[in-house]
């Protein structure tokens, strides 16, 4: 049988993985306690809490009172060095002084949402002393699925998973091997070396499939999460995109015999992506200059398509470009590992 | 004339400016023969074997293993060698079955991975990890793993090295059938015992050369007598020291009978073939120096004594510092 070598090595790889619990939770259940964290994080409804505190003074009880009456504000007073603390420890996101001649507002407005705090706050206290709005205004929440932080950040989860399943999976387990020997030991056999580096890759999409359906499936139960494109679309992107960073784990170990270079070289490569490649935070805040670089990355890409599919409802026939892109970094890291790997 | 299995010549190969792990050595190996290179920690044994297997290159000379030279169809020619390296460790996650299964799906042809565990008496290890077997049967399992592909010609880098007795003496019964089948074996050792038992013929290999060559038994009978006195001297309360009481080696070396003197501090080792003659003469030189006889002992040489004869050190002296 021709490929039975094949099938003994992905078969190998994949035993080898399942009966190693560590990596097992690493794989899988790191990123479910990282969902659920973010749960707690950004709980489904947007009745968030703002927090104010006031500072004691002579108007500092009027001011109190008048925001405490209205929805989802916690009014607290306090002297200005404990609100200043509380500040300084993010747990309170504006203060309010109010003096005889008028109020003043402390906030960092490089906090996300503070600014919007010190409108709303503004806003009811004008309206307390008599402000009346020359044009009338109705606020309409949109608080439909897909369009919150936490739709956009799980695809971002997704691609996160899938860059350190491949490169972890692939870079570890290349150098363990080239420290027992046994990659030497293989080379001492009729072994085709380019099936044995391939079934390391292969093997990933059996550890892959699970990993992408558990963060799929809390995403659903737990966020409502909705994948508007089809089913068949995230899967080929994720297996498209586990191939290049598994192609790139094995290019990162294709040389050293030690854990810690590998683990160096690993979070060399994977750090830039976390920054830019948009898994918390949009990529797009980074300036125009530097964008052709960030695009060509391939976490953007692959994060950048999930989000199309996954959110916008996109087809794969769309996703094209980003498919090739990755498929490119696979295949080259591949061959290039293949040219350069070190076997003793 | 037997065809040769494995063949060198003037093999040499520099890791650097300084360091020459093997210096021109010279191997014929004939087929269906089991032959051992026997040389302490640091001969360039390992280096040796790895040339052979293909596996290093040497800087200069020729290989060639079952008549054909490393370099074009390697694969063709892995398909008939099976090895042990010196240190390989294998998944311990792993089944005995599962290893065996997959090294055996490297080779065209090859028994079954069941018959492997079998040969190397693992039967009741099957379905076990190898995480949970001791030293003896991991080595064991290595073994099979080398001839799961039914090689013509088997290497084996230190075999037993770090074993218990029973499980070297099962590794030696195992490779015993092995080549009773008419197979080739080339194995290192720093055992002397083990290349005596095991090989028919021994190359003594020191510095990355070939010292000495033959069957243990031809290279025992070298050293021009197949006895070894051995004596240790001590001062007057029996001490072991090395006091004037001791005979020079010129006054050993013409004693009657005696083939061969080794002074080791306050030891004397004496190489004879008639140990009846040589002891009277013995005990009354050192009776007239007034040395106290602390051990004494005749026994059969070894390879050990042609290597110490050969180079004036021990075969183990390298084991400290591995």
């Amino acid at each position: 049988m021709k490929y039975r070598a094949l099938k003994e090595l992905i078969l190998t790889r994949t035993r080898e993985f399942y009966r190693e619990p560590e990596a097992v939770f690493w794989v899988y259940v790191f990123p479910v306690l990282l969902m659920g964290g973010l749960g707690v994080a950004f709980p489904g409804d947007s009745d968030k809490e703002i927090r104010v505190n006031v500072v004691e003074g002579p108007r500092a009880e009027t001011v109190a009172t008048r925001l405490s009456a209205a929805k989802n504000i916690r009014v607290e007073r306090v002297d200005p060095e404990t609100a200043r603390q509380r500040h300084a420890a993010g747990k309170v996101e504006l203060i309010v002084e109010a003096a005889d001649d008028g109020y003043r507002y402390l906030y960092d407005p490089t906090r996300t949402g503070a600014e919007a705090i010190k409108i709303r706050v503004n806003d009811l206290l004008q309206s307390a002393e008599g402000r009346k709005d020359p044009v009338a205004t109705k606020d309409v929440p949109i608080t439909e699925t897909g369009s919150r932080y936490v739709d956009w950040l799980i695809p971002g989860i997704l691609g996160m998973n899938i860059m350190g399943g491949g490169m972890w999976g692939l870079g570890f387990v290349t150098v363990d091997l080239r420290m027992r020997k046994l990659l030497k030991r293989f080379v001492a056999t009729p072994m085709r070396r380019g099936e044995f580096l391939f079934a390391l890759v292969a093997s990933r999409l059996f550890f892959l499939i699970p990993e992408t359906v558990a963060v799929l499936l809390i995403g659903h139960f737990l966020f409502g999460l909705e994948i508007r494109g089809s089913v068949g679309a995230v899967a080929l992107l994720s297996l498209v995109g586990s191939l290049a960073f598994a192609g790139i784990g094995l290019l990162v170990a294709s040389r050293t015999d030690k854990i810690e270079t590998v683990s160096g070289l690993i979070n060399l490569v994977m750090l830039p992506m976390w920054l830019v490649s948009g898994i918390f935070f949009a990529s797009e805040r980074f300036p125009d200059k530097v964008q052709p670089l960030i695009q060509a990355l391939p976490l953007t890409q692959l994060n950048n398509s999930l989000r199309a599919v996954i959110l916008e409802g996109r087809t794969l026939s769309a996703q094209w470009m980003p498919l090739s892109i990755l498929a490119a970094y696979g295949a080259v890291s591949f061959f290039a590992a293949l040219r350069i790997f070190q076997w003793k | 004339m037997t065809p040769l299995a494995i063949r060198t010549k003037n093999l040499v190969k520099r890791y650097s400016r300084d360091v020459l792990a093997v210096d021109g050595l010279d191997l014929e190996v004939r087929q269906g023969e089991c032959f051992g290179l026997l040389g302490p920690n640091g001969a360039g044994k390992t280096t040796s074997i790895e040339i052979l297997e293909g596996i290093l290159r040497p800087t200069s000379g020729e290989v060639e293993v079952l008549g054909h030279a490393w370099g074009k169809n390697d694969r063709q020619l892995r398909q008939k060698i099976g090895i042990t390296l010196q240190e390989t460790r294998l998944s311990e996650k792993l089944t005995v079955l599962e290893t065996l299964r997959l090294f055996r799906s490297f080779y065209q042809a090859g028994i079954e991975p069941e018959k492997a565990i079998e040969l190397v008496d693992l039967g009741e290890k099957t379905r076990a990890r190898v995480g949970k077997l001791s030293g003896g049967q991991r080595q064991r399992l290595a073994v099979a793993c080398a001839i799961v592909g039914d090689p013509k010609l088997l290497f084996l880098d230190e075999p037993t090295t770090g074993l218990d007795p029973q499980s070297r003496r099962q590794i030696w019964d195992i490779l015993r059938r092995f080549r009773q089948e008419g197979r080739t074996i080339l194995l290192t050792t720093h055992y002397m015992d083990e290349a005596e038992r095991l090989c028919d013929r021994v190359a003594i290999v020191d510095h990355g050369r070939v010292i000495a060559l033959g069957s243990p038994s031809e290279l025992i009978a070298s050293l021009g007598g197949e006895h070894v006195v051995e004596l240790a001297v001590g001062d007057a309360n029996g001490n072991p020291s090395r006091p004037a009481g001791l005979p020079s080696e010129e006054e050993l070396r013409t004693l009657p009978g005696v083939s061969g003197v080794h002074v080791n501090g306050s030891e004397i080792q004496l190489t004879t073939s008639k140990p009846h003659v040589v002891l009277p003469p013995l005990i009354e030189k050192l009776e007239g120096n007034e040395g106290v006889l602390a051990a004494l002992a005749i026994r059969h040489a070894s390879l050990e004594d042609v290597f110490v004869k050969l180079t004036g050190r021990h075969l183990k002296e390298g084991e400290a510092s591995p």
